[in-house]
């Protein structure tokens, strides 16, 4: 596959369709920076990426050791890629510690890069190393180049007359320049986004930092000690603009958009929890569109201001994690009965309890679902990707203001800290969100119904002959007045079922990547997406007859969704839980729906995906799996 | 059907009767809630001729309990939220929409004890409501067990041995919290809790009102100590701004604070024998307002019970600062493009 091509400097140049690259570190050496500049120049070079970063709960873990860790894997293409990619090629690592949690992953016979001058006796107690990894058998099999990077650094930033700690922070900038030359990349955009990031605040670091850059590109030149150089061509991506996003920013962005598409203000009320805390970041800095946000007091406050501004006629929206769904409940439960459209975003993370908060995981499905008391059904959908957090908050709200109901938006850790490019859309491409508020009429009930969408009207404080009553206690058809009357109840219980019911006619019909019958259907939602999809494409160049498929739509399921299930002689729903899709699938379609399940913190690999079709469809070739927990 | 908000320009001249719903009242027969309800809906007229607000932009919103039943009575836009968390919705509902006049109707459960921490940030924040704390120091709905109020070694269902715990002091603690309007009723003195109530709605920020209010089924009696015919004189103190404090069936008795047995506390003295310049002054826009932090804790046992305006001051509101944000990023940033904003950093074409 690999083709070597030749560069000005005549030196051999493979050529290689992606790369996938992992930074490692302690949490204090600007892994995440680093990653997340290489990435953004990847992108606008015009690779097709993919990201994930991983880093520990606490915000500085001791120096050295293993829970300190941080890394980034980019996943950097010349094709349409799903995932941050399962095996890095390459694993640069700044510390023992790193090169402990990391070495494990790396594709055998890939390249380690080593901070020589971080691989000292201390070093080794503190990674809890017995042996020096570089003097055992640890690195064999590995293509390692160890480098004084600390000294190296210090040298190159020497006439900026930084202090030693400050030159040393340049490390990781100096090890990207490494990389640049090692991946044929000119450094130019990269001196650039230097001087953006750095240079209004600390411009003297952006200045020892691009000296950093440059310097570990010379020497990689220079030295010729790597025997590898490798390219990779640009992506064939749609045309457009394109920018790099994270899910999280998406997330926000969609929510704007939800303004700009209907004409009603965005109201943020947050209490700040990981791994959602930068949607409030993200809506917090624009005031200028006058969107409000609020840090709130508690998770509960938090949903109470988004329903209170959604009683108000704004659009009213919370977002938490795990712990803070389930003290949000009783609330949302009040929306339900209420019908107020209030948006709520769940960015699960490893649960249950406190769990592992930077942990991704698909667990909460059955809280979104049916985490409240009483029937109390919610619409519930969720983004398979960090750029389709955009469309889904988008819809999040067309569907909430239609319908008159709360709507729980599930993206995950992985999707709302990965990123990927994203094709910025254009004034024309947004849906129109209409917002009718109800007038006076002589016959103004509260209660009263769309017949096409069983909602009731949106009748918001300040209009004239509209006062009105609402809360928590059972309505009266019609009136809303408050009823214990048996059987309105039970009408009342199958109209709000209905309704969330009824949004099925109002989304997209569910699509498969492959043929639309076959031996197999992976199904997957939220950020498994990416790793099935990619699986599937595999598979299928093995010449099976197997499809992909990515469930946005969660509550209700689009209305095809049994039709597509039964196409395929077997479904296999991989997802980060213990098979709570699986069972709703079986519950609702009696159909004996395969589960794949992970609960590790980690989002699947491809190859897991991969091993699990043949198992199923070829099981006389199929690999072991190997990441499976013996319990 | 519009997107834009409708109400009528003006406020007419209502009448009481405007207010009434009509939704049958069911407290108990002889429930103090009855005289408030009935004194709101007497000077909500004249509230609202004198801001000229139209019905329409009045908002009741409770939690739960027997007070919170109250936005059903009222014929103004009303929502009966969750127990505890009234402070939360209608914090949401006065930041959207800052041109309502809300409301929060809560008791001394529902504010105190599963709202405590709502309560206590809705004063720092000086959100723009009107919040009437029902305060019968009781249990009603759930039948009579003990509330964060109720005195220490009450005897109820949940505490046949007497309760263990302290109780909680509503004003002082809204007053430590950050209240820029802090007031003290009871809802058998109806003149009295008029004048409260009117004096309430034209406050701009958080307006805190505890009112004392009887339930003769589970805790009658509860405020004779101070506010029986025999005691109210001798035990009640009604405070007026800008003048001394004074009680006593002949308005002769004032209070003092002086050194004594438990350290720095009052003294009732006549108010004769008190030199001018001695004479304590109370000040409702003093700030930090000591003296009233120290009247709060009175009980009406050994000292008067304190009533009236606690404290009022003009602060800033929570959703004035928030709009002063919006305003000034818009003019450091310019109001804010849409399509341009999804452009920033750095972006690349795809040809």
């Amino acid at each position: 596959m690999n083709v070597p091509v030749k560069n000005s400097k005549d030196k051999n140049i493979r050529e290689v369709k992606n790369v996938i690259i992992r930074f490692a570190g302690d949490s204090g050496d600007g892994i995440q920076l680093t990653g997340g500049i290489f990435s953004h120049d990847s992108a606008s070079f015009g690779h097709d990426i993919s990201t994930l970063p991983d880093f520990p709960a606490e915000i500085r873990a001791p120096a050295g050791t293993v829970a300190g860790v941080s890394s980034f894997q980019l996943n950097f293409s010349s094709y349409n890629i799903h995932t941050p990619g399962d095996i890095p090629d390459i694993l640069i690592a700044l510390n023992p510690a790193a090169l402990k949690v990391h070495l494990p992953d790396l594709k055998p016979g890939g390249i380690v890069i080593l901070n020589q001058d971080a691989f000292t006796k201390t070093d080794f107690k503190k990674a809890e190393y017995e042996t020096d990894p570089r003097t055992d058998d640890s690195l064999s099999g590995f293509e390692l180049y160890e480098l004084p990077i600390t000294t190296l650094t210090e040298e190159s930033v020497k006439t900026t007359g930084l202090n030693k700690k400050q030159s040393s922070l340049c490390k990781n900038i100096f090890t990207l320049g490494i990389v640049c030359w090692m991946y044929d990349r000119s450094l130019e955009q990269l001196t650039k986004r230097l001087d953006k990031l750095m240079g209004n605040k600390k411009p003297e670091m952006a200045v020892a930092n691009k000296l950093a850059l440059q310097a570990g590109y010379n020497m990689a030149d220079t030295l010729e000690i790597f025997m590898s150089r490798f390219q990779v061509k640009k992506a064939n991506l749609p045309p457009g603009k394109y920018r790099r996003i994270s899910g999280n920013e998406a997330t926000a962005l969609g929510f704007l958009a939800a303004q700009e598409c209907s004409g009603r203000p965005l109201i943020y009320a947050s209490y700040p929890i990981t791994p959602a805390s930068d949607i409030l970041h993200e809506l917090s800095k624009i005031r200028q569109f006058g969107v409000r946000t609020v840090q709130a007091e508690d998770e509960i406050a938090a949903i109470g201001m988004a329903i209170g501004a959604a009683y108000g006629g704004s659009l009213g929206l919370t977002g938490t994690s795990g712990p803070g769904i389930a003290l949000k409940s009783e609330a949302i439960g009040l929306a339900v009965m209420a019908e107020l459209p209030v948006v709520i975003v769940n960015v699960q993370r490893a649960g249950p309890s406190t769990g592992m908060p930077t942990k991704t995981e698909q667990a909460d499905l059955f809280q979104a679902l049916f985490g409240r008391n009483g029937e109390c059904p919610v619409a519930v959908f969720a983004p398979a990707t960090p750029a389709d957090s955009f469309k889904i908050a988008l819809e999040a709200f067309r569907i909430a203001i239609k319908y008159m109901t709360p709507v729980i938006m599930l993206s995950d850790g992985y999707i709302a800290n990965g990123s990927e490019p994203w094709r910025i859309p254009e004034p024309g491409e947004l849906p129109d969100i209409e917002v009718a508020f109800a007038e006076e009429t002589d016959d103004f009930q509260p209660y009263a119904r769309d017949p096409a969408t069983l909602s009731r009207p949106w009748a918001i404080p300040g209009t004239a002959g509209l006062e009105h009553r609402i809360g928590g206690i059972e309505k009266e058809d019609g009136t809303g007045n408050v009823s214990y009357n048996s059987l309105n109840h039970e009408k009342m219980v199958h109209l709000r079922a209905n309704k969330i019911a009824g949004i099925a006619k109002d989304i997209p019909p569910l699509t498969v990547f492959g043929p639309e019958q076959g031996d197999l259907l992976v199904l997957g939602w939220g950020s498994s997406s990416g790793a099935i999809r990619h699986a599937v494409e595999n598979a299928q160049q093995q010449g099976l007859k197997v499809a992909a498929a990515k469930l946005r739509y969660l509550n209700p399921f689009p209305e095809n969704m049994e039709t597509v299930l039964r196409s395929y002689k077997k479904v296999l729903v991989p997802e980060l839980n213990l098979g709570q899709l699986r069972m709703l699938l079986r519950a609702e379609f009696l159909i004996d729906v395969i589960g794949y399940n992970k609960v590790q913190g980690q989002p699947f690999m491809t190859g897991e995906i991969e091993a699990k079709i043949y198992e199923l469809l070829k099981p006389e070739s199929a690999p072991e799996t190997t990441n499976e927990v013996e319990i | 059907m519009s997107s834009e908000i409708h109400s009528s320009t003006s406020s007419q001249n209502y009448k009481r009767q405007d207010f009434q719903s009509d939704q049958m009242v069911r407290w108990c027969p002889g429930c103090g809630d009855y005289s408030i309800l009935a004194q709101l809906q007497r000077v909500m007229p004249e509230i609202c001729a004198e801001q000229s607000i139209p019905k329409e932009k009045v908002v009741f919103i409770s939690g739960i309990g027997c007070s919170s039943r109250f936005p059903y009575y009222m014929n103004t836009f009303g929502f009966h939220t969750i127990h505890g968390r009234a402070p939360t919705f209608a914090t949401g509902l006065a930041v959207a929409r800052p041109d309502l006049h809300i409301w929060v109707i809560t008791g001394d459960g529902d504010a105190l004890s599963i709202g405590g921490n709502h309560f206590i940030h809705t004063m720092r924040r000086n959100i723009n409501l009107k919040v009437l704390l029902f305060n019968n120091r009781i249990y009603g709905l759930t039948k009579g067990q003990y509330s964060p109020t109720s005195e220490k070694g009450k005897k109820t269902k949940s505490s046949p041995m007497g309760s263990i715990e302290e109780p909680i002091n509503p004003l002082y603690l809204a007053l430590s919290s950050g209240a820029t309007f802090a007031a003290r009723s009871i809802a058998t003195d109806s003149k009295h809790l008029q004048s409260v109530l009117k004096r309430t709605a034209v406050h701009r920020g958080t307006a805190i009102v505890e009112i004392f209010q009887n339930c003769n089924v589970f805790n009658d009696g509860a405020f004779d100590h101070f506010a029986d015919k025999e005691n109210i004189a001798e035990h009640t103190l009604y405070l007026e701004h800008n003048k001394p404090v004074l009680f006593g069936k002949n308005k002769d008795k004032t209070l003092l604070i002086r050194p004594g047995d438990n350290g720095l506390g009052p003294i009732a003295v006549s108010v004769n024998d008190v030199p001018e310049q001695d004479l304590i002054i109370f000040k409702e826009d003093d700030e930090p307002n000591y003296f009233a932090r120290f009247l709060a804790q009175l009980d009406g046992h050994n000292y008067p019970m304190p009533l009236g305006i606690y404290k009022s001051v003009r602060k800033p509101c929570y959703e004035d600062l928030l709009d002063e944000q919006v305003a000034i990023a818009k003019t450091q940033h310019g109001r804010g493009e849409f399509f341009k904003y999804l452009e920033q950093g750095d972006t690349w074409e795809v040809q």
